[in-house]
């Protein structure tokens, strides 16, 4: 575990007593402190572009009272400077009369094992990778015209020194492996990205060659692409295949699901607990817990440990994502849902590995009952507006569905759709779930957080695709 | 109190100097603090206080071609005595890349001009709560307003760049910003939208009153929207969205993606890419300007450059290490444009509504649907029905797509460009655009 007043100036119970004296008469709050080391190794253009280490260390201390948060960030743990930020929290929260609660859930389990993925692997070993991940690529096809690999590795050490001097320790490995091509036909040029990742070391992902899956992968959507033609415009059914289109559920769903949201009334599902908001048959969980993930965490970034949450069962909404501040608000429980990108950030309910769970048909089945839509396999990224609830998603491999047959690969498009009433759509849910191969990053008030996504082939009976061709 | 020049060109020169000891032969630096104080309110009452002191270092090593970097938050000696033997180290397995090095000497930036960046200014926080609290309750005047958040930051940054050819130059730089993000709802609809207001100095901040009923206005006027059909439209850019196309713009003439032959404005220099009428600008010395400096992230001078003349594009964003490759110098685009903006149109922006006798006039995209090596876009979008110049009702729910390289020769500007943003744009019809609705 990190010591983060080893070098300090600062003893760790002159910390606790600033700590305490702070958030006396708070309803909550604490001093979290966070050390990240993590590193870039790139491939592109034939050479290696950049190799770096960054090391970031830092505190932030919140104090809440009522609705109202202080919060003060620094770089420097020392007496000076958390004396500093204690200031400041007193002086947001002028006349303070509440009662800290000290009640946080404790459990010995954990999901990820304590180790720094940056420190397990040599240098020249990653770089031995890379470039043969670029001899592999560009001996395989010759429209290849850019190759670009790259490891990014980090090790996140978290304490949260509540009031009372109670603490909380969680240390968090995460890799990502990303590998991207660009091919060019007859002047036309099309691109392929894949990548795999999670809370493991670079080994596990690498074994017995899997990198040159990963490339094959980037390499297959890359060529279905240079084959593609324009996508329709308009209203249509829509298939999509297993894993990460699920982006679907974390922006259809997911985000207007976040306690925040919710207490506000701003999102377009406040007033929709317990009512029907998807098709029967559609359960939608938000897991903390699954080993390894990259959306997992043993502790949430407020001390509680994360779970197993569901959201939706059988169409019904059952349970929004919750932090502390808002679970408090509302008068319910943390879902252990408390997240930030780093301590330079408040913490927000955010989610973790949001998934679809399986039903009972087949992705053939689905596709058979479509005339004319679009079977789309592969997701570029997303984004909603979370008060009108219009959510959309880019494909980066898609194909047309004529007359229940797969037909000719399409250009990326963007889809769109409603939150609240696309899910009511689904007519089918396969029997084929799988997770996403561990890459995704959610966004939301500046903030990026490592999450994943899961879900078997679905059928929507109408959704709106953004092609060209009317 | 942001930290004064003298400190960072200690840790500067401390950290060239560490380096060159063991082993690099040249280097570079960037130490930067950031102070930035943020008071939220919502529903006109406090919400949140932020405040954040950011320290950070980048150290760039080289042994001949060979090249790699670290940056870390913690400045204490005893940090980046670990970390520079650890970049030289590093630096040392690193391949050979035979197009690294620091900028050319006689590129480099030789005087630092006053650009008016910095305004001592420090509003306390009773003081953001008095703007905020004007702020509010002006957005929140009308009674289909049922939810307002508003941000007030004010922000003080300052930074040394140092290298081993002898450069070592910063300045500070202040920024006051305030929003309102408002949702409005009826009996059909909930809608959110927004404003907000970004200056150097604190007395040209928008005015709290006017920024609170702007952002109402703009969202109640978005209520009970309905889908259109599809069909092939022109479509109207507000200001806010078409800046993000001549983002798009930048990023596919920057050195890097030209280089690697990853945009689909490779080898256009001296090719009409815009319709005739079509000027664009990256002006540096804007005084008081959101993207102004006097040299970009590697020291190099940063001139005025005309991009595009007359429809023509006339050149790349250059750095140090893609000119090399492109046989191109340097123009100071390492890390992009400064103030990027089209120049104005000739027709006002009334008669460019009235232009077409139907067309769609854009509000907000959302969406990651740009493809800079393909030049395809496709993104979700929200706006208004114009009808014979007049806003008829919202429009949502649909996307709008095209192709960059055919879209590019179909603008029309408007004649009302202001500096609002670092890159600006006056409103922009594009022709030729397909919409996907119902």
């Amino acid at each position: 575990m990190n010591n983060f007043f080893e070098k300090s100036d600062i003893s760790r119970s002159e910390a606790e007593n600033i700590v305490s004296d702070t958030l006396n008469k708070c309803d909550d709050g604490e001093l979290y402190l966070e050390n990240t080391k993590s590193e870039t190794l790139l491939l592109d253009d034939n050479k290696i572009k950049n190799s770096s280490y960054n090391s970031d260390l830092g505190f932030g201390f919140r104090a809440i009272s009522d609705e109202v948060v202080a919060y003060s960030h620094s770089n420097e743990i020392s007496k000076n400077s958390l004396r500093q930020s204690s200031e400041n929290l007193k002086s947001t929260l002028k006349s303070v009369k509440g009662t800290y609660n000290h009640e946080i859930p404790k459990s010995n389990k954990k999901y990820y094992e304590n180790i720094n993925p940056i420190e397990q692997k040599s240098l020249n070993e990653k770089i031995k990778i890379l470039n043969e991940v670029n001899n592999y690529l560009r001996s395989k096809d010759d429209k290849i015209k850019q190759v670009t690999a790259n490891f990014l590795g980090e090790q996140k050490s978290v304490e949260i020194i509540r009031s009372g001097g109670e603490s909380l320790t969680d240390v968090r490995p995460l890799i990502r492996f990303n590998v991207s091509v660009m091919l060019e036909k007859n002047g036309r040029k099309e691109s392929g990205v894949y990548g795999v990742g999670g809370r493991q070391s670079y080994d596990f992902y690498l074994k017995d060659d899997n990198w040159k899956s990963v490339c094959d992968e980037a390499l297959r959507i890359a060529s279905v692409n240079l084959e593609s033609k324009p996508a329709p415009a308009g209203e249509m059914k829509v298939v999509l295949g297993p894993g990460w289109p699920a982006i679907l559920i974390h922006e259809a769903i997911g985000h207007g699901l976040e306690g925040d949201f919710n207490r506000k009334k701003t999102s377009a599902f406040h007033n929709l607990m317990g009512q029907k908001v998807a098709s029967e048959g559609v359960t939608i969980v938000d897991d903390g817990t699954i080993d390894n993930r990259r959306g997992s965490l043993t502790i949430d970034d407020e001390g509680t440990p994360t779970e197993k949450t569901v959201l939706i069962e059988n169409g019904i909404l059952k349970n929004f994502m919750q932090d502390r501040l808002n679970a408090r608000l509302m008068k319910t429980r943390s879902t252990g849902s408390g997240r930030r990108e780093n301590y330079r950030h408040i913490v927000l309910p955010r989610m973790r590995n949001t998934m679809m769970l399986s039903g009972n048909r087949t992705q053939d089945e689905m596709i058979k009952a479509v005339d004319k839509g679009i079977f789309a396999v592969s997701f570029g990224g997303g984004q909603v507006d979370i008060t009108s609830g219009k959510f959309v998603f880019n494909c980066t491999e898609a194909y047309e569905i004529v007359n229940g047959k797969i037909g000719s690969p399409i250009k990326g498009a963007t889809l769109i759709g409603d939150g609240p009433s696309s899910l009511k759509e689904v007519s089918m849910v396969g029997n084929d779930m799988m997770m996403d191969p561990g890459i995704g990053t959610c966004g939301k008030a500046g903030q990026g957080v490592p999450v994943g996504v899961a879900q078997p082939s679905i059928l929507i009976n109408k959704m709106t695709v953004g092609g060209t061709k009317l | 109190m942001v930290k004064d020049q003298e400190f960072l060109e200690k840790k500067a020169s401390y950290c060239i100097s560490l380096a060159k000891k063991l082993g690099a032969t040249e280097s570079s630096v960037i130490v930067n603090n950031s102070v930035s104080e943020t008071v939220n309110f919502r529903n006109k009452k406090l919400d949140e206080s932020n405040r954040s002191d950011d320290l950070g270092i980048s150290i760039t090593t080289y042994i001949g071609k060979k090249k790699s970097s670290i940056s870390s938050s913690n400045l204490l000696d005893d940090n980046l005595n670990i970390l520079i033997e650890k970049c030289v180290e590093t630096t040392k397995n690193t391949p050979e890349d035979e197009f690294n090095s620091l900028p050319d000497k006689d590129l480099l930036a030789r005087e630092v001009k006053d650009l008016n960046l910095y305004d001592d200014t420090h509003i306390e926080n009773d003081q953001k709560i008095d703007y905020l609290k004007k702020l509010e309750s002006a957005a929140s005047n009308d009674k289909k307003i049922i939810n307002t958040e508003s941000s007030f930051t004010q922000n003080k940054s300052n930074f040394i760049l140092a290298n081993t050819e002898g450069f070592c130059a910063g300045y500070k730089t202040s920024s006051f910003t305030a929003s309102s993000v408002t949702v409005a709802k009826d009996e059909k609809s909930m809608e959110r939208d927004y404003e907000y207001s970004n200056k150097c100095f604190f007395k040209d901040l928008e005015d709290s009153e006017e920024l609170g009923t702007q952002a109402a206005d703009q969202t109640i006027r978005k209520l009970s929207p309905k889908k259109i059909g599809s069909e092939k439209i022109a479509i109207i850019f507000d200001k806010r969205i078409a800046k993000g196309i001549l983002n798009t713009f930048a990023s596919a003439i920057s050195s890097s993606a030209i280089s690697r032959g990853t945009s689909f404005l490779k080898d256009k220099v001296n090719q009409k890419i815009f319709s005739n009428s079509i000027n664009v600008l990256d002006k540096p010395d804007i005084l008081k300007g959101l993207g102004s400096r006097n040299f970009d992230r590697e020291g190099v001078k940063t001139d005025t450059l005309k991009l595009v003349e007359q429809g023509v594009l006339k050149h790349y964003l250059v750095d140090t290490y893609n000119g090399k490759k492109l046989n191109l110098k340097s123009n100071g685009r390492y890390g992009g444009t400064s103030n990027l903006y089209f120049e104005n149109g000739k027709i006002s922006f009334k008669d460019l509504l009235n232009s077409k006798s139907k067309s769609l006039y854009i509000t907000e995209t959302i969406g990651h649907g740009t493809n800079i090596v393909t030049g395809d876009y496709s993104v979700g979008a929200t706006g208004f029905l114009v009808e014979n110049g007049e806003f008829k009702y919202p429009i949502n729910e649909i996307t709008i797509a095209g192709n960059f390289r055919d879209l590019f020769q179909h603008i029309t500007l408007a004649n009302d460009l202001e500096f609002k943003y670092a890159t600006n744009s006056p409103t922009m019809m594009i022709e030729g655009m397909v919409v996907a609705g119902k």
